[in-house]
């Protein structure tokens, strides 16, 4: 029997072995999407304990990968649906690589705001898409929805941010 | 220009506006909370003991389940259940004629 196999049988040592081989992509992904070391880590426990109790749903010959991947990306919203309005990110993750001298301290403080308050979807397409350059593809597998949605996604986020940055008086043509 | 070309230049010039304003957004958005560095991509502690209480504490509770003799279980009851079974006896007992036609229609 294959390592799915034995997962499926409900072999914890099968599972463990899993979860040693998955665990840093499922990390991986989950904290890109809610920029949180300490809720990452428990939402990566809390995928895989659902991923455990769920096992007889699995099929044996299924990509494991994709199916982590995909129950990760739902709890990750439901995070970002539950802490929407208490959603702080923590400093180390706030110093951009190469500061652009045109935007202040406090228009950053405005953008990260403007981001909070967008929908979770959005907030979730746009994080991926927009900060970390994932693939389209990438986003519409976990999310289990189609890249043509993803790019609607995107967009509407993008029209949404623009409004309320305008609303909160950024310049959006800041680039330089 | 016809009204193809026309409609053409249209197409092409809010495709390239809309690709402006994501390239500006992004540009933005990446300098108010940047991509997560690759060395923070991994967790901080091991997280399978963590996971495997969580899953022991589960076999254990599915343990005691199975074999109610290995621990207590309360069944709790709606004080309403109550309330509805003391009617119920309280008819019986204060009109007592009643029974025979109950057992009639059952």
């Amino acid at each position: 029997m294959d390592l799915q196999q034995r997962f499926v049988a409900g072999d914890l040592e099968a599972f463990e072995q899993l979860f040693r081989d998955h665990q840093r992509q499922v990390y991986a992904w989950i904290v890109r999407i809610v920029r949180d070391s300490a809720s990452a880590e428990d939402l990566t426990v809390e995928t895989f304990w659902r991923i455990y109790r769920s096992r007889s749903l699995f099929r044996a010959d299924g990509n494991f990968s994709a199916w982590s991947h995909r129950i990760a990306t739902n709890i990750a919203l439901d995070h970002l649906r539950k802490s929407r309005r208490e959603t702080e990110l923590p400093d180390n993750l706030l110093a951009p690589l190469a500061p652009d001298p045109a935007i202040s301290s406090e228009m950053r403080a405005r953008i990260r705001s403007a981001f909070v308050n967008l929908p979770p979807k959005y907030r979730l397409v746009a994080t991926l898409a927009l900060i970390e350059d994932a693939p389209y593809e990438e986003i519409a597998a976990a999310a289990g929805i189609t890249v043509a949605l993803v790019k609607v996604r995107v967009f509407r986020a993008t029209r949404m941010l623009r409004k309320q940055l305008r609303s909160l008086s950024v310049e959006t043509g800041a680039q330089s | 220009m016809n009204q193809e070309e026309k409609k053409r230049v249209d197409s092409a010039d809010r495709q390239a506006r809309e690709s402006d304003d994501l390239n500006q957004v992004k540009h933005l958005l990446r300098q108010a909370m940047p991509p997560v560095p690759q060395e923070q991509l991994n967790p901080r502690t091991d997280l399978w003991p963590q996971l495997r209480a969580r899953i022991e504490s589960q076999l254990t509770a599915d343990q005691a389940s199975i074999n109610p003799s290995s621990s207590s279980i309360r069944i709790r009851v709606h004080w309403f259940d109550w309330a509805l079974a003391a009617l119920a006896a309280a008819t019986l007992i204060f009109f007592p004629g009643i029974i025979p036609s109950l057992l009639y229609h059952f």
